[in-house]
């Protein structure tokens, strides 16, 4: 699997990300050979095969509609690099 | 050339859980900024989901009420892509397995009967607030996490007429099922319309109008949007496929930067959150709390009861106020009265002014004891008014409220014959006025009667008496 | 070495009881030890007064529970409130949880002292707990070596005495390979046995937090404190909870699986030779050996790594400097630009490259190829062990085909990955697994044999994993 330096450039994007030149080339590399090893999943014949999302069947698992207390604002945001005191705060959104 | 508009919309709708979908913080409009949130909601690392049940249920009956299959099987999604409003960075969805698969709604316009095909609906989570203000972005989460469906219609629609018919029929089957407030105002209902135009029998190029957040808007927008395609098609040019924002200010919609429309959401399964299985048992235990809706209502008011058109369409305007008037019914009112009464009285009471919303402050046995204290005499239709005012939004019977109030009526006919002879003789000129065929003065009388005894006298007890005593 | 570090925790617990050792003498043997070991950088915070305020509480009465007064170290990516949770990750280094993760909950509910928070590979990515922010760890019987991961911190204090027990997670390895390479005992417990809210997650869907420690025994005394379902985990098995430590030991009878996949190349002549030596006792012992066998080994890895970089991608998409942890202090254009710096500057290398990887699978166009065709490869796996489990009590294989690298000799990333191809198919099937000490190579150190059991059979395990470790 050839990777260029655009897709690692678009996937970079996706992941919010960004790479000079040299670490993009680095990354390349390394994508280069991780979907080599990735192609090992071809020899393995699935086409009888359903997707396995969750290893457990257990299924409904709700929770009743009973709210709680509130948990404390000034906890929430003491971990904050930016706030007001009642919001985050991030530089501005343009919509 | 002629041009043919089709129309999708996707609707989201907030639902009135009393907690988040994912969380136990409390599902409320507004609040300080972040003072209906924890960990979960705010994404904090660790934290892991647990699926509110009423959610799921709302999101079922919401689907029974819209004529949709439900699915046995379905399952949950992470959608990601990064916004500040989004705390994970994704959004818990439903991908390719939602609760609900392809429903069909009809709706009247012009007297006709249209329908509207739904594709599916889906239940997700809400996303936080943004806050523009001095240069930076505030960033809110009351509403993150809060149970969100999002119902995807198929292009049947053709105008902004369409739409807004269909919408208001969707949105009274939301509120009568009760699993939203449907209050576009609050955010709770929001639309995103997907149009295109194109010559007859061919496809167009769609665009996607986003965040609607009024009939009026949307009826707008669809008009413009429609016109700008028309206008580029005609004059050889091609609609670009987009993201198009809707400017209510300035009435009419741009397109938003191309960034934002280059999305790749990675949708894969949440492995957070196991599946739900809707058994056939499951769907009919829900379908038990789908009321009657209103077109049902409005067939039966004009049908059975003989209703005009004009009152089931009010009395069904809102499910409270059908409900109220079902009950009184069914308790023995006869339908017209309790319809007259309701229309007349209730609504006037119970409106608040520049709002949609309607209180109904009485229950439907309230109302069956006023109209069934009118009919016996007890009390007079005019003095209900107060009655209604004292028992409004308490459990207090009419009856009581007139013995208290000190309305009962006056149906000694004696007392009222006594009353009025004095009234006759001190009024000889009006006397000969009605003796001169003016049946208007009936009214004069009757007030002077009323005056004296303290809006207590029968009515129909002077009106029966005043021929009598003037034509002796 | 004050003796009371020789202690395993089950000694220790007895003594504390009938009150011939005090829980503070115990914490400060522990901080003295911690101290005297710190070139290993097993920890990231030492939380030596809240411990001794603890160990005092102990000794005064107030302190109640089966692991009541005993000293015990948490895997840094487990969420202790007050006390900061780093992922040894820049993105975290100042974070401190509002909330307590489920099983330190429980930890402190069953009396136990939480004395330090441990060094790991960032976010739990990695195989050598060389990739963390706060430096590489070292292993504990030799400090040129890697101590394996991404458990590192927690493995090495453990065989160190720096406490009697520490919890790990372990997404595809991380409590079993880095127990191996120090030489103790490592236990993931089934899927879902432990509750994982508050764990930071790296993939969802095979993360699992279990026990290292020193013997068997004490890790079926930690499990009967931590296991529990837990309304907070919406994957948290529902089931009754088995004691523990009330397993059969004996292995006469038992039957136990070989797959001749597990070894074929690559896998290092002494560690092939150590794990036979044991089989032959086992069997002498009377144990049955059978043969079993695991078609999907080969293709384990490839599944895990689009699986477990998948997960991760999303999961760590929520550190952008917005509601906690590293900001970035260059200065940004808008909030796309705070996002890119921040993740850019506060990522190391590895988590980086997994994010890259996870993302790939994702993208249009990719999801099938990839994501979709592991989750396919993954039935498979979990067919194949389930199938070799209904024909045996437990399979066994090593727990990592080389014992400990010396640090800095594997640099490749891929060439790392690899050291994970006996633990990711664990993971990946959802099952229990354990590593226990096995003898040594001929540098001396330590080989890990790694016990393979029935969903939902932990306790099984344990017992016949207490049986393996006597032989």
């Amino acid at each position: 699997m050839k990777i260029t330096g655009d897709e690692v450039a678009h996937i970079a994007e996706l992941s919010r990300l960004e790479f000079d030149a040299a670490e993009t080339e680095q990354m390349r590399e390394h994508l280069e050979t991780v979907l080599e090893h990735f192609e090992m999943l071809d020899s393995v014949d699935t086409s009888a095969l359903s997707p396995t999302a969750h290893i457990l069947d257990t299924v409904n698992v709700l929770r009743p509609d009973e709210a709680a207390e509130p948990f404390d604002r000034d906890r929430l945001l003491a971990n904050a690099p930016e706030t007001d005191g009642e919001s985050y705060i991030v530089p501005r959104v343009l919509e | 050339m002629d041009y043919i508009t089709t129309i999708g919309l996707e609707i989201h709708c907030e639902l009135k859980t009393a907690t988040k979908i994912f969380c136990s913080c409390p599902n409320v409009f507004g609040g300080e900024p972040n003072t209906h949130c924890c960990p979960i909601c705010s994404g904090f690392p660790g934290v892991l989901p647990v699926l509110n049940k009423k959610a799921v249920e709302y999101t079922v009956r919401a689907g029974l009420a819209l004529g949709c299959k439900i699915n046995e099987y379905s399952k949950w999604d992470r959608k990601n892509y990064f916004y500040p409003d989004l705390p994970k960075a994704w959004q818990t969805s439903q991908y390719d397995l939602p609760l609900c698969g392809a429903g069909r709604v009809d709706y009247r316009l012009n007297g006709e009967t249209r329908s509207v095909r739904i594709n599916r609906i889906h239940l997700e989570e809400d996303a936080g607030k943004l806050v523009h203000e001095g240069g930076v972005t505030k960033v809110d989460y009351n509403r993150c996490g809060v149970p969100l469906m999002e119902i995807v219609t198929e292009p049947d629609l053709h105008s902004a007429e369409e739409v807004v018919a269909f919408l208001e029929e969707l949105k009274s089957r939301l509120k009568y099922t009760g699993v939203s407030d449907v209050k576009m105002q609050e955010g709770s209902l929001r639309c995103d319309v997907n149009l295109s135009v194109a010559p007859e029998g061919r496809l167009g190029t769609r665009t996607e109008t986003k965040n609607l957040n009024s009939f009026r808007a949307v009826a707008r927008s669809v008009e413009f949007e429609a016109a700008r395609q028309k206008k580029i098609l005609s004059g050889g040019g091609k609609v670009v496929q987009e993201t198009r924002r809707w400017d209510d200010g300035a009435g009419e919609g741009y397109s938003m930067r191309s960034k934002e429309n280059a999305h790749d959401y990675r949708y894969f399964p949440e492995p957070d959150l196991m599946p739900v299985i809707m058994t056939a048992a499951d769907v009919e235990r829900i379908r038990a709390d789908v009321p009657m809706l209103k077109n049902e209502r409005v067939a039966k008011y004009t049908g059975q009861y003989g209703l005009p058109e004009y009152d089931a369409g009010i009395l069904t305007s809102d499910r409270e106020i059908a409900d109220l008037f079902d009950g009184a019914v069914e308790l023995g009112a006869a339908p017209k009265k309790a319809s007259n009464y309701i229309m007349s009285e209730v609504l006037r009471k119970g409106k608040t002014e520049g709002s949609e919303d309607v209180t109904v402050g009485i229950s439907s046995r309230q109302l069956y004891e006023i109209l069934s204290l009118v009919d016996n005499g007890t009390v007079s239709l005019a003095a209900t008014r107060e009655v209604l005012e004292n028992i409004w939004l308490s459990d207090k019977s009419p009856a009581a409220a007139v013995e208290e109030l000190g309305l009962k009526q006056n149906n000694d006919s004696g007392a009222i014959e006594a009353v009025l002879k004095e009234i006759i003789a001190a009024n000889p000129k009006v006397v000969a006025d009605y003796k001169a065929g003016n049946a208007k003065v009936t009214a004069f009388f009757v007030g002077q009667v009323m005056k004296a005894t303290k809006g207590k006298a029968n009515p129909k007890i002077i009106n029966e008496l005043l021929p009598k005593l003037i034509g002796d | 070495m004050n003796d009371i570090l020789l202690l395993s925790l089950t000694e220790l617990k007895r003594k504390l009881d009938r009150g011939e050792v005090s829980s503070t003498d115990a914490v400060k043997a522990c901080l003295n030890r911690i101290d005297e070991t710190s070139g290993l950088n097993a920890l990231i915070t030492v939380t030596a007064e809240q411990a001794l305020a603890r160990a005092a509480a102990f000794d005064r009465g107030e302190l109640k529970g089966s692991l009541a007064g005993v000293p015990i170290i948490v895997k840094d990516n487990i969420s202790t409130a007050g006390i900061r949770t780093t992922c040894a990750s820049r993105m975290l280094e100042n974070y401190v949880p509002p909330y307590d993760a489920t099983v330190v909950k429980k930890l402190y509910d069953a009396g136990a002292v939480i004395i330090a928070k441990a060094n790991m590979d960032e976010f739990a990515m990695g195989s050598a707990s060389q990739n963390s922010y706060f430096g590489g760890v070292k292993n504990a019987v030799d400090s040129r070596r890697v101590p394996g991961g991404s458990s590192g911190g927690s493995a090495a204090a453990v065989a160190a005495f720096q406490a009697y027990a520490a919890l790990g997670s372990d997404t595809g390895g991380s409590i079993r390979q880095p127990a191996a390479f120090n030489g103790v005992v490592g236990f993931k417990p089934t899927y879902s046995t432990v509750s994982r809210y508050g764990l930071v997650a790296f993939a969802s869907s095979l993360d699992q937090i279990g026990p290292i420690t020193r013997t068997v025994e004490d890790a079926a005394a930690v499990m009967n404190v931590i296991a529990g379902h837990d309304a907070l985990d919406s994957t948290s098995a529902d089931i009754d909870y088995p004691d523990y430590t009330a397993y059969d030991d004996s292995l006469r009878g038992k039957k136990i699986g070989v797959a001749e996949e597990f070894f074929g190349a690559g896998l290092q002549s002494d560690t092939g030779a150590a794990i036979e030596k044991k089989l032959a006792a086992a069997e002498a012992a009377g144990a049955k050996l059978v043969k079993v066998k695991i078609e999907s080994f080969k293709a384990s890895l490839a599944a895990y790594y689009v699986l477990s970089s998948a997960e991760a991608a999303t999961n760590l998409a929520r550190y952008d400097g917005v509601k906690y942890g590293f900001r970035t202090s260059k200065p940004v254009s808008d909030y796309v630009d705070l996002y890119y710096k921040t993740r850019s500057e506060g990522f190391g290398a590895e988590v980086k490259r997994r994010i890259m990887i996870g993302n790939y699978v994702l993208s249009s166009g990719y999801y099938d190829a990839y994501y979709l065709k592991a989750l396919k490869v993954r039935t498979l796996i979990k067919q194949d062990y389930d199938n070799a489990l209904a024909a045996c009590d437990a399979l066994v294989c090593p727990a990592a085909p080389s014992t400990a690298p010396l640090i800095g000799a594997r640099t490749a990333p891929a060439e790392v990955y690899l050291s994970d191809i006996y633990t990711v198919p664990v993971n990946i099937a959802g099952l229990p697994g354990i590593s226990i000490p096995a003898g040594s190579d001929g540098a001396g150190m330590p080989i890990g044999m790694q016990l393979i059991g029935r969903a939902f059979g932990d306790r099984e395990l344990l017992g016949l994993a207490v049986g393996m470790a006597r032989l």
